[in-house]
């Protein structure tokens, strides 16, 4: 009997909630759907920020497969800490000048050791900062390719702090300041770019020439009457797995960059990839006309290039114009490498031209193929980031490697450089069941 | 007793290992070796770079046995390791002057 009674008690207690509320509208429901957007939001930033942060996996197997095998330990060891240096580096310093408050345009004063947190405040403050962490710290790491194989550690553990606190979010704050509590003056003029090939991409890429230039070639890579000589990876499969993790990655870099979940995504994801591949045919087909063969090296800067080229364009170009545009970075970077080399400027990866050449034509390219119709001045605001970034960021690293150089010294003795960086610098061997052969 | 050693193009080495077992051969030592002879490098090219590759990988099988079978082996090892093609590869034939089994300490022919 009693279990009868509750039982019908318990059937009956809904209907009588039911009886007694009025039916939901969109009205009175105005707050909760609101807050269904914001998580929404909160879902994709974040979910975004993992596959930016899986790119730093991308990076060093880029660099380790284009590297000697002697030299893969000392890759993996700057990989991972360019990001976690990094990462410290800019929670305690550089989201603040990117992000806090300016009074200047120039950068901010405000935010420094993510003190705009507060438990009970909003916590959007911390997934906009691990969005942008990750940005930061990729912007770091594309400098490692560039200076690979006879970089001291040391020197490349102060770069890499210094980085993410002062040199990637004083530019950043110039553009992309407002995003949170700053106001930049180059945002100001309307510069256009939407997830970062100058912000991020030639900033890295332009630290990395200043890096390179600094440090110089390494031992036997141009000979005595000037030919330039190859160095060949050890480990084309890990470089191609890492282009493809990259890949993987720039479908949270650029969406991401709206840091908001709704149905804008759709054209970037596009435009993301339609750009990386035009870049690695375009590439292969350039690298198949000058050297007779479709070159895989080269075929994987393309596709790298495509995605550097559309990052600052991919919300205001069309899909269309980012075939164009993917392509266009294609050729250009690999003509680019080409140049570089014989200019004597020793990249083992390609990444100035990338990063640095490729992040500046996309930057221009956001201006010339503008949906809304690319107009002088748009195009010639463009041009003022481009060149802002290139005189900030090569300016600055280069007066900081000089430094480094001059005081603790940038480079590894030619004894060690032979050796391989893995004994030198870390007592330790990537592939002890292997024969190192070179 | 003597030494058989002979580089070979690699992709050879299973019909030769095939081709010995047959012979009642069952042991031998392989290395992966470079080298060339009248077989000249190839040109690659790494990033616009143009690189000369001198030394071609081979296969060096070192065998011992008893100086009445020498020619058995070395005319098999002919017979299968021929493409008619340049590269082919050598055998040379040294003396051994004393061998040893380590697990039982025989020694000369027995330990062959």
């Amino acid at each position: 009997m009693k279990k009868i009674l509750l039982t019908t008690a318990l059937l009956i207690l809904p209907a009588l909630s039911w009886a007694a509320d009025e039916a939901p509208t969109a009205v009175s429901n105005a707050a909760a759907i609101v807050l269904v957007q914001e998580h929404a939001n909160y879902l994709w930033t974040l979910i975004a920020a993992a596959l930016v942060f899986f790119m730093q996996a991308g990076f060093a197997m880029v660099e380790s497969g284009f590297t000697r095998a002697k030299n893969a330990v000392n890759i993996m060891m700057k990989n991972l800490m360019d990001f976690s240096m990094g990462s410290i580096a800019f929670w305690a310093v550089g989201f603040g000048l990117m992000f806090g408050t300016t009074s200047t345009g120039w950068f901010g004063t405000t935010d420094f050791f993510l003190s705009g947190w507060t438990p009970d405040g909003d916590p959007w403050v911390l997934a906009f900062w691990m969005f942008q962490c990750v940005f930061a710290a990729t912007a770091a790491t594309i400098v490692s390719g560039a200076m690979a194989e006879r970089t001291k550690f040391t020197g490349y553990l102060i770069y890499s702090a210094v980085v993410c606190a002062f040199i990637y979010p004083i530019f950043g704050s110039w553009a992309w300041g407002s995003l949170l509590n700053g106001n930049g003056w180059l945002e100001k003029l309307g510069f256009i770019d939407f997830a970062g090939s100058t912000v991020v991409h030639s900033i890295g890429g332009w630290a990395a020439l200043a890096g390179a230039i600094v440090l110089g070639p390494r031992i036997g890579k141009y000979g005595k009457n000037g030919e330039v000589r190859a160095i060949p990876g050890h480990n084309i499969p890990l470089a191609a797995l890492g282009v493809f993790i990259l890949w993987l990655g720039w479908f949270g870099f650029n969406p991401g960059s709206t840091t908001t979940a709704d149905k804008s995504i759709a054209m970037i994801f596009v435009n993301t990839n339609l750009s990386a591949a035009a870049g690695a045919v375009l590439a292969m087909i350039t690298s198949w006309v000058m050297f007779k063969k479709p070159d895989i090296g080269m075929s994987l800067n393309g596709a790298l290039a495509g995605l550097v080229g559309i990052t600052a364009g991919c919300a205001n170009v069309s899909p269309t114009s980012s075939v164009i545009i993917g392509a266009l970075a294609g050729i250009l970077v690999v003509l680019s490498v080409y140049t570089i080399d014989r200019m004597h400027i020793d990249d083992p990866v390609g990444a100035v031209s990338v990063h640095g050449v490729c992040g500046a034509w996309g930057t221009l390219a956001a201006g010339l193929f503008n949906m809304g119709g690319p107009t002088l001045k748009i195009v010639t605001t463009q041009l003022i980031g481009i060149g802002a970034a290139f005189v900030w960021a090569f300016g600055a690293a280069f007066i900081l490697f000089k430094v480094i150089d001059l005081t603790i010294g940038l480079r590894v003795s030619e004894e060690e450089e032979m050796e391989g960086l893995d004994i030198g610098e870390h007592g330790a061997t990537a592939y002890n069941d292997f024969q190192v052969t070179k | 007793m003597k030494k058989i050693e002979a580089i070979i193009k690699p992709f050879k080495l299973d019909d030769i290992k095939g081709a010995l077992h047959e012979l009642g051969v069952h042991g031998m030592t392989v290395t992966e070796v470079k080298g060339f002879g009248r077989q000249k490098g190839h040109k690659e090219i790494y990033r616009g770079a143009e690189y000369v590759v001198d030394f071609i990988p081979k296969v060096k099988i070192e065998i011992v046995c008893e100086a009445d079978r020498v020619a058995q082996i070395t005319e098999t090892i002919v017979k299968i390791a021929k493409t008619g093609k340049i590269g082919d590869g050598k055998i040379f034939v040294t003396p051994v002057e004393s061998i040893c089994r380590i697990r039982t300490g025989e020694k000369d022919k027995d330990a062959i």
